[in-house]
C-alpha cells in the first residue's frame, strides 16, 4: 500500500472515531478506557512480526519482550473491561 | 518498494475486518445493554489481528512466541480478576506504560531488522519515511511509558499527588521537545544508533517531566491524555508496517482519549494547555491556606440524617472521590434500599470529574450494584435539585462549590457545579473540618443554613445511618 492510501484510511478512522466516541454514554467512560487500551495493544502484531523473523537475534527478543508487555494488555484489558461490564445491571423489574 | 515479503490480499482483509470489529466494540459501549457484545467482538478482532501475523510471517519461533503470550497473558488475566474496583485508576495507568513500551521496544526492533518489517530501500538503508514514523513511533511510545509510570504511581499513592515544580520547567520541556523532533528529522539524513538512542532516551525523560508538576486533581485529564498517546503510538507503528489494523485502531484510541480530555477539561473550565502546564493545586493551595476566617457551621448526627432522609420525598446523592478512598459504595447502596423501602425516591448525581478518571464513580456504583438507571449525569439531574429535600454529599467537595458560579477569584470559577444549595436540606459527609477540596478552596455549602455536616469516615457514617434507619 502506498502512503496515500494508509493516511487516507488514517484520516477517515479519525473521523469513524471522534463520532463513535461521543456516542459513548459517560456512565462507560472507565470500560471505554480499559477497552481501548485493550485494542490498541494491536501493536502485538508488530511484535510478533519482529518475534517471528529471522536476521537478528536483539531484534528477536525486543519483539518477544513487546510480546510479552501487549499480551499482558490485551488478555488484562478484555477481561477487567468484561468484568466491569458484567456489573452494570439495569433497575429490576417488579 | 522492495518489501520481503509483500502481505497477501487475504490477510489485508483480514486486518481490515479486525479494524472494523474494534469499531464495533466502541460503537457498543453507546449504552450497557450492548456493551458486552461490543467487548467480545473486540476480542474477536484482536484474535483475528494475531492469528494473520502469525499465518503470513513463518511459525518458525512458535515455542517462544506461545510462552510470551502464556506468561503475559496469564500476568493480565489474574490482574484483572483481582484487582480492586477502585484500584482501577492505577490500573489502566499501568496499562498504558506497557502499550507505551511495547511500541518503543516494536520500533526498536524494527529499526535493528527492517527487512523483516519490509522497509528497507533499494540501497539497503532504511526508507526515509519509515524513519520518520519509527522515530515519531519510538517518541510517543516512550513519552506514553514514562508518563504513565509517573500517572500510576501518584494514583496508586506511592508518589504524593501534589505538584512538584521544577524550575524553568517550561523551557526546558518545549526546548526538549523540539529536541526530540529535530532528532527525528535528522534520522531521514542518518541512520546511526545515536539518533534513535538519543530519541529513546529524551523521550523518556520529556515523559517524566510533562507529568510531575501535574496535580492528583487534574489525573482524570492525563489519564485520558496517555490514553490517547498510547493510540497515536500504535498508529505510528501502523503506518511503518502498512497495517491497517493497526492504524484503524489507533485512530479510534487517539481521538477516543483526546475526546475524554477535551470532556474532562470541560467539566473543569479549564484549557487543556493549562492543565498540561501543571502547577494546579499547589498555588491554590497557598492562597486558601492564608487568611481563613472562622464561621459558623452546624454538625449533624447519622440519627438526623436518618430521620430527615427518611421522612424526604426526593433525596439526591452525591459521590465522590472520597468515596472510593473509603471504599463506602456498599454501605450506600444499602442506604439507598432502605430509603427505597421507605418509599423515598433516590437518585445518584455524578459529576463528569469526580474520580480519579472518567466514569469513576460509576464503575463504583455499579460494583455495589445501583442499577445504572438511577444513575444521572451533571445536566440530567442539575433542574431536580429544586425539587430535592436532602442533597446528600459523600467525598466530593469542589463540585459542590458555589464559588464556582459566583467568585471570579476563585482557582474553580466557571467550573459547572451542581446546585445544591437549592436542595432543602444538605447533609455533607467529610472526614474533617480542615481538609478542603483539591483545589484546596473553602466551600460554602458547609456555612450554610440548611447544612449538617457529618463528620466522620464515609464508610462508618453511612454504617451508621443505615443502622439509625432500622430503628
Amino acid at each position: 500500500m502506498d502512503f496515500i492510501s494508509i493516511l487516507s484510511i488514517f484520516v477517515m478512522a479519525c473521523f469513524v472515531g471522534y463520532y463513535v466516541v461521543w456516542s459513548v454514554t459517560p456512565a462507560l467512560h472507565t470500560p471505554l478506557m480499559a477497552v481501548t487500551n485493550a485494542i490498541s495493544s494491536v501493536i502485538v502484531v508488530g511484535a510478533l512480526v519482529a518475534a517471528a523473523a529471522e536476521g537478528s537475534a536483539v531484534s528477536k527478543w525486543l519483539g518477544l519482550g513487546a510480546v510479552v508487555l501487549a499480551s499482558v494488555n490485551i488478555f488484562g484489558g478484555f477481561a477487567v473491561t468484561e468484568r466491569m461490564l458484567a456489573m452494570y445491571k439495569k433497575k429490576e423489574k417488579k | 518498494m522492495a518489501h520481503v515479503t509483500a502481505t497477501p490480499s487475504w490477510a489485508m482483509l483480514a486486518y481490515l475486518i479486525a479494524g472494523v470489529l474494534f469499531i464495533l466494540a466502541l460503537r457498543g459501549l453507546s449504552s450497557p445493554a450492548t456493551s458486552r457484545a461490543g467487548n467480545r467482538y473486540g476480542m474477536i478482532g484482536m484474535t483475528i489481528a494475531m492469528v494473520t501475523t502469525l499465518l503470513t510471517h513463518g511459525i518458525a519461533s512458535l515455542p517462544e512466541i506461545a510462552g510470551a503470550l502464556a506468561i503475559g497473558g496469564g500476568v493480565g488475566f489474574v490482574t484483572a480478576r483481582k484487582i480492586k474496583m477502585t484500584d482501577m485508576p492505577q490500573l489502566v495507568a499501568a496499562f498504558h506504560s506497557l502499550v507505551g513500551l511495547a511500541a518503543v521496544l516494536v520500533g526498536l526492533a524494527a529499526y535493528l531488522n527492517p527487512g523483516a518489517f519490509g522497509i528497507l530501500g533499494a540501497d539497503g538503508t532504511i526508507e526515509p519515511q519509515s524513519r520518520i514514523e519509527m522515530g515519531l513511533g519510538i517518541a510517543i511510545g516512550a513519552i506514553t511509558f514514562s508518563g504513565s509510570i509517573i500517572a500510576f504511581l501518584k494514583l496508586a499513592g506511592k508518589m504524593s499527588g501534589s505538584p512538584i515544580l521544577l524550575p524553568g520547567r517550561h523551557v526546558l520541556n518545549l526546548g526538549t521537545l523540539i529536541a526530540i523532533l529535530g532528532l527525528v528529522a535528522y534520522f531521514t539524513q542518518d541512520q546511526s544508533q545515536w539518533v534513535i538512542a538519543t530519541i529513546t532516551v529524551l523521550s523518556f525523560i520529556i515523559g517524566f517531566l510533562l507529568i510531575i508538576p501535574i496535580g492528583g486533581a487534574d489525573m482524570p485529564v492525563v489519564v485520558s491524555m496517555l490514553n490517547s498517546y498510547s493510540g497515536w503510538a500504535a498508529a505510528a507503528m501502523g503506518f511503518t508496517l502498512h497495517n491497517t489494523a493497526m492504524i484503524i485502531t489507533g485512530a479510534l484510541v487517539g481521538s477516543s482519549g483526546a475526546i475524554l480530555s477535551y470532556i474532562m477539561c470541560k467539566a473543569m473550565n479549564r484549557g487543556f494547555l493549562s492543565v498540561i502546564a501543571g502547577g494546579f493545586g499547589a498555588e491554590a493551595a497557598a492562597t486558601g491556606g492564608a487568611a481563613k476566617e472562622q464561621r459558623p457551621w452546624k454538625r449533624g448526627s447519622a440519627e438526623d440524617a436518618a430521620y430527615m432522609m427518611k421522612e424526604a420525598e426526593n433525596v439526591i446523592i452525591i459521590p465522590g472521590y472520597g468515596m472510593a478512598v473509603s471504599q463506602a459504595q456498599h454501605a450506600l447502596r444499602e442506604m439507598g434500599d432502605v430509603l427505597k423501602k421507605e418509599g423515598v425516591n433516590v437518585k445518584y448525581a455524578i459529576h463528569p470529574v469526580a474520580g480519579r478518571m472518567p466514569g469513576h464513580m460509576n464503575v463504583l456504583l455499579a460494583e455495589a450494584n445501583v442499577p445504572y438507571d438511577e444513575v444521572f449525569e451533571l445536566e440530567d439531574i442539575q433542574s431536580e435539585f429544586a425539587q430535592a429535600d436532602v442533597a446528600f454529599i459523600i467525598g466530593a467537595n469542589d463540585v459542590v462549590n458555589p464559588a464556582a458560579k459566583t467568585d471570579k477569584s476563585s482557582p474553580i470559577y466557571g467550573m459547572p457545579v451542581f446546585d445544591v444549595d437549592k436542595a432543602k436540606t444538605i447533609f455533607f459527609v467529610k472526614r474533617s473540618m480542615g481538609g478542603v477540596g483539591y483545589a484546596g478552596v473553602d466551600n460554602d455549602v458547609f456555612y450554610m443554613d440548611q447544612t449538617m455536616m457529618l463528620l466522620a469516615d464515609a464508610k462508618k457514617m453511612v454504617e451508621d445511618i443505615v443502622k439509625a434507619l432500622a430503628h
